[in-house]
């Protein structure tokens, strides 16, 4: 009975949470609506330097710029017509955005969770390796090798992507990977040295017994909440990344979007970054007060 | 029996080799060429476009009138068997090709380039290549005789008619598929937005080669859109694209030094970089500086303490010529070969800045006033070569006690302080020319102009020498021959390298990268470098893999 | 200290000290230009050779280094200021405001902060001198980058107000000002020079990345950033190793401040 009242409030918190969340998300376009909006050289056209067009070409072209000045009256129809589902039309681009962002974004989330899985592969691998050897050489040299991933600019390592022919999702992995090892080791060092581990090992339990069992019980709600919190990471490493790479995805979309003052296009695009980046700390957020009580 | 198999089959061999060997020292027919656009084409309409790689398209798949040979700079017949140009440049009659077809076989007919001439020409169009054609108010006159000629009338003399038709890719007005059937060598047959645009062979194409076999020899085109000029020749070396347009001079010296064959200069090209200085009368600068940017001997000074050699030979590598007026050494027919040629003399500089006033201690150069003399150039922002450039004209400066300052800003910011606000002091930046005809410059000299960058839409002229170069645009616009527009174009060169409104400062090499796998290319000055011959492009066996592509 | 804390606290110190004597030493002007020599490798007159401009590639490195190591700090201080504010003020008085900061925060990771720096450049006036631009490009990055510091201090703040002493001192009547002062600030104040370290190493990646964007320190001021937009040639570089310079200097500051610093919660 207790348990399914619990579920249910917990339940009724997360949606309500859910809503603020979709709020701030629209928030976050809006605001970025005003800086696009404001920001110098908005309606401006590099068109306008041709030499080819006629003066009164060019009349026509800065009154069609004109029909985006009301920034009050942009909000209304943006925020009505996202309730029909249309997201408008970029303005650079010339195709409706909901297309693009169809095309884009199965892009950019493929290299996402490919790098994000190869991230946590990797560390996981390495902290348990490091579990198993307690040597101070292995140690290290895990260290010297995690700061020199930590330490590289992620201009570098793309540019290095880049330059190995490698995929995307290798360099987003290259980004996030030093920073969950660290954390992983660190938690599972902790969870190790908790006292009845100790008693567990003393009685001479099998190792793997004593993971299963024992630690992963003991570690399994922060490494959760660090499952949020990475998956944030690396959507926010993935943007400039893809745009030094020139993959198709939303990063090389929103730098396109910014430099074109394209407002349609900056609006949605923040709008679909900030609903994935707020969701992911949510649950991360979620994840780690649920299971508050049994943290370390 | 074997050995009966055996000798079959070394006769089908030596029957096959001669064919072989042949069909390999010509070159195979078909194949499928790979090169990179570097950005997503904004319109397959040929009427709309205005950027680059609508631009490439438009070549690729549309047929015109008249063709310019991108090599040989002369006219030739496309469409059009022949034509005539009467009343001084406001009438042209052409005799047009029979029996051809558009791409999904829609017969060619007159009736489709006046429908095409008529939709260019709608003033509710606005296009570059439309405004290009307008130089009076009024409505054309298009009258079709029969099926294969056509008359068309313009409101005024148009300079330079004959040349604009290269411009103008024919629609079908009939066809189903509108803008998608065309008469050009290849037309669209596949488009993945973000990815590539795929151009296959024309079947009905018009022209054939001297044995009378059909154009092109490729079979399809694949551009891919590649914004990134790193990965462009990373993926060039490598073999997965046939050739690069234009590139910039870093990029060809690591080129050249690896594969020397497949890197070429064709020599300067149209394009120049230029600096310029604010002389906008209600501007945001402070009224002293303006009175130094107005002054003509500052902006000569100027001209002469920059030191072009240098610019062209660490900048561009070589690969540039120094400039000193609008019309590139490239352009043999409209270039002012009396032009002295620029100098490079910070004394002389000096002595000129003493005579307006200013005042040189030996470290700072002051004005009449005691102002300091400095200023800040803008600039695009990414954009290397402007920047060295910057960087390298601070130091020449320097040493007549100028102190310069650079700013980067992004292009919408920049264009915006150009074009409305008029908030900057001085600017750098290039001026991409595609046609040898500077009556395409007109919106850059005429001081009502919106392209007059240093003061632009002036209501009457500023200066006595902007009046004197209007009157010389509006007579070579509307002269009757081609040797009286060079003798007013001369003029303005002149009047332009006297008062230096535009400093030029370089202009640029035609530069590409054309692997040694195709056949047939020819790089040129003009635009598109590499393939503006692509009807008779082949791809053949690559010799330096030494094994058939 | 382990070893190898004390290893990388020395390289530290042994680079600081560099650099502040070599501001001293400068063999040539860092934007001089010696234009016969553009691209030329080692010898006695320049060290590091020259850049694509014929400038001695030594004196902009000492000068970037300058740049970078003095006004990453900078950055770091003021990120940490608006971080310690607003996520202290978050923890202790909780609920909806906490909420709400935490939410922020993490909006402004989504928003377009690229955009940003590329409209504060555009607004600056144009005759700004360049050192001055170049400490406003910093005090922008201090400005953009707080978000990382927030949770952290926030979380800190909160267990700081569900502690016991706190209780009783507000039970015997503390006033909000004192408690403040005398008994939240100083528990607290670790945790802010712990975020201040880290974040310097951060800072100085960041303008590393905005510089190869070419939306850092803009030309001719050299930072570590703008010398290593020159690696985007990579053929190059095995003819011209020494040109990797001041990324190996980069790797070696940044990691040495990890390996001092204590280690830390995940942070963005």
């Amino acid at each position: 009975m207790i348990e399914t009242k619990k579920f249910t409030s917990l339940f009724r918190l997360a949606l309500r949470r859910l809503l603020f969340l979709v709020c701030l998300g629209l928030c976050g376009a809006l605001v970025s609506a005003t800086l696009v909006r404001f920001a110098p050289g908005y309606g401006v056209e590099e068109r306008e330097l041709d030499p080819r067009w006629s003066a009164s070409s060019v009349e026509a072209l800065r009154r069609q710029q004109a029909l985006h000045q009301g920034l009050p009256s942009f909000y209304f129809h943006y925020l009505s017509a996202l309730a029909h589902g249309d997201l408008g039309e970029s303005d650079s681009l010339k195709r409706p955005v909901r297309e693009l962002l169809r095309q884009r974004l199965p892009v950019t989330g493929n290299s996402v969770l490919r790098g994000l899985g190869l991230a946590w592969l990797a560390a996981s691998f390495l902290a348990l390796l490091g579990l198993a050897s307690r040597g101070w050489l292995f140690e290290a040299s895990a260290t010297a090798f995690n700061s020199l991933l930590l330490s590289l600019p992620s201009a570098v390592v793309a540019m290095l992507a880049v330059h190995l022919r490698t995929p995307v999702f290798c360099a987003i992995a290259v980004v996030v990977f030093p920073r969950l090892y660290s954390y992983i080791r660190n938690l599972l060092l902790r969870a190790y040295d908790q006292p009845y581990v100790l008693a567990a090992r003393a009685r001479g339990l099998a190792s793997r017994v004593i993971l299963c069992r024992h630690v992963l019980p003991l570690a399994a709600p922060p490494l959760l909440a660090l499952l949020g919190v990475s998956f944030a990471i690396s959507f926010g490493a993935a943007i400039p990344i893809e745009a030094l790479c020139d993959s198709p995805g939303l990063g090389q979309l929103a730098w396109h979007a910014a430099l074109g003052r394209d407002l349609p296009l900056i609006v949605n695009v923040t709008l679909v970054v900030s609903l994935v980046m707020l969701a992911a700390n949510f649950f991360a957020d979620l994840a780690g007060r649920t299971f508050a009580g049994s943290a370390p | 029996m074997i050995r009966r198999v055996s000798a079959v089959f070394s006769l089908a061999i030596a029957l096959c080799s001669p064919a072989f060997v042949a069909a390999q020292s010509a070159g195979q027919s078909g194949g499928e060429l790979h090169f990179c656009l570097h950005g997503e084409p904004k319109t397959f309409n040929p009427l709309l476009v205005e950027d680059g790689q609508s631009e490439t398209i438009r070549y690729l798949t549309g047929g015109v009138l008249i063709r310019l040979n991108r090599q040989t700079q002369a006219l030739e017949p496309g469409l059009a068997v022949s034509w005539k140009v009467s009343e001084q440049g406001r009438r042209i009659s052409f005799r047009l090709r029979s029996g051809l077809h558009f791409s999904d076989g829609t017969p060619f007919i007159s009736e489709d380039v006046a429908y095409t001439m008529k939709a260019l020409m709608d003033p509710q169009l606005h296009s570059p290549t439309g405004d290009s054609f307008r130089s009076g108010e009024g409505q054309i006159a298009v009258q079709t005789p029969s099926a294969d000629t056509i008359v068309v009338t313009f409101p005024a003399p148009v300079a330079g008619l004959e040349r604009l038709f290269d411009q103008v890719a024919i629609l079908s007005a009939h066809s189903p598929k509108k803008e998608m059937a065309v008469l050009g060598p290849f037309y669209v047959a596949d488009y993945n937005p973000g990815s590539y645009v795929l151009l296959r062979r024309n079947p009905n194409y018009w022209k054939k080669d001297k044995d009378g076999k059909p154009l092109p020899y490729l079979d399809s085109i694949r551009l891919d859109i590649q914004r990134n000029h790193d990965i462009e020749i990373l993926r060039f070396r490598r073999g997965e694209i046939h050739l690069i347009n234009s590139l910039d001079a870093d990029l060809f010296d690591r080129l050249q030094k690896e594969s020397p064959a497949a890197a070429h200069d064709a020599g300067p090209s149209l394009d120049s970089e230029q600096l310029w200085f604010n002389q906008v009368p209600t501007a945001a600068p402070p009224d002293y500086k303006k009175a130094w940017f107005r002054s003509t001997e500052f902006r000569k000074a100027i001209s002469l303490a920059i030191n072009r050699a240098d610019l062209s030979r660490i900048v561009y590598a070589g690969h540039a010529r120094p400039a000193y007026g609008p019309i590139s050494p490239a352009n043999h027919f409209w270039f002012n070969s009396a032009l002295p040629a620029p100098q490079y003399d910070s004394a002389a500089a000096l002595r000129l800045l003493a005579r307006a006033g200013f005042r040189f201690d030996g470290s700072t150069l002051r004005d009449g006033l005691g102002n300091r003399v400095e200023f800040t150039v803008i600039t695009s922002t990414g954009n290397k070569p402007r920047e060295q450039m910057v960087a390298m004209i601070q130091q020449d400066l320097s040493q007549i006690g100028i102190k310069v300052n650079m700013v980067t800003l992004d292009f919408p910011s920049l264009i915006e302080r150009i074009t409305r606000t008029y908030d900057y002091e001085a600017c750098l930046l290039g001026l991409t020319n595609s046609d040898i005809d500077p009556n395409s410059q007109m919106n850059v000299w005429l001081s009502s102009a919106e392209n007059h960058q240093w003061n632009p839409r002036q209501s009457k002229p500023a200066t006595a020498w902007e009046a004197e170069i209007d009157r010389l645009m509006q007579a070579q616009a509307s002269a009757t021959s081609d040797k009286k527009r060079k003798a007013d174009w001369d003029r303005v060169q002149q009047i332009a390298a006297e008062q230096q409104p535009f400093i030029y400062l370089i202009n640029r090499d035609a530069m590409s990268a054309i692997s040694p796998a195709v056949i047939g290319s020819a790089p040129s000055v003009l635009d598109p470098h590499a393939f503006w011959n692509a009807d008779v492009l082949r791809l053949g066996p690559d010799p330096s893999l030494g094994a058939q592509k | 200290m382990k070893p190898l804390q004390k290893v990388a606290a020395s390289i530290l110190c042994a680079i600081f000290v560099l650099m502040v004597l070599a501001t001293f030493f400068l063999p040539a002007h860092y934007a001089r230009q010696f234009r016969d020599i553009p691209n030329a490798g080692p010898s006695t007159a320049h060290l590091l050779g020259t850049d694509a401009l014929g400038r001695d590639s030594l004196s902009r490195l000492l000068y970037g280094t300058r740049v970078s190591l003095l006004l990453a700090p900078a950055a770091a201080l003021l990120s940490t200021l608006i971080a310690s504010l607003l996520g202290s003020a978050a923890g202790l008085l909780g609920g909806w405001f906490e909420r709400i900061v935490l939410a922020a925060t993490d909006l402004s990771l989504a928003l377009p902060w690229l955009f940003l720096l590329l409209v504060v450049r555009a607004l600056l006036p144009l005759d700004v001198p360049p050192l001055v631009s170049v400490v406003i490009a910093f005090l922008m990055m201090g400005l953009l980058g707080w978000q990382a510091s927030v949770r952290v201090i926030c979380a800190a703040a909160r267990g700081v107000r569900d502690s016991d002493f706190l209780l009783l001192a507000r039970s015997s009547g503390c006033k909000p000002a004192r408690l403040l002062l005398r008994h939240v600030a100083p528990n607290l104040r670790p945790l802010f020079y712990a975020q201040f370290l880290i974040s310097i190493p951060l800072f100085i990646l960041t303008e590393a990345n905005l510089s190869i964007l070419g939306l850092g320190v803009m030309e001719p001021m050299p930072s570590w950033g703008n010398l290593m937009r020159g690696l985007e040639d990579f053929s190059l570089l095995s003819a011209n190793p020494w040109r990797l310079v001041p990324l190996v200097l980069l790797v070696i500051v940044v990691m040495c401040f990890q390996l001092v610093l204590p280690s830390q919660e995940v942070t963005q």
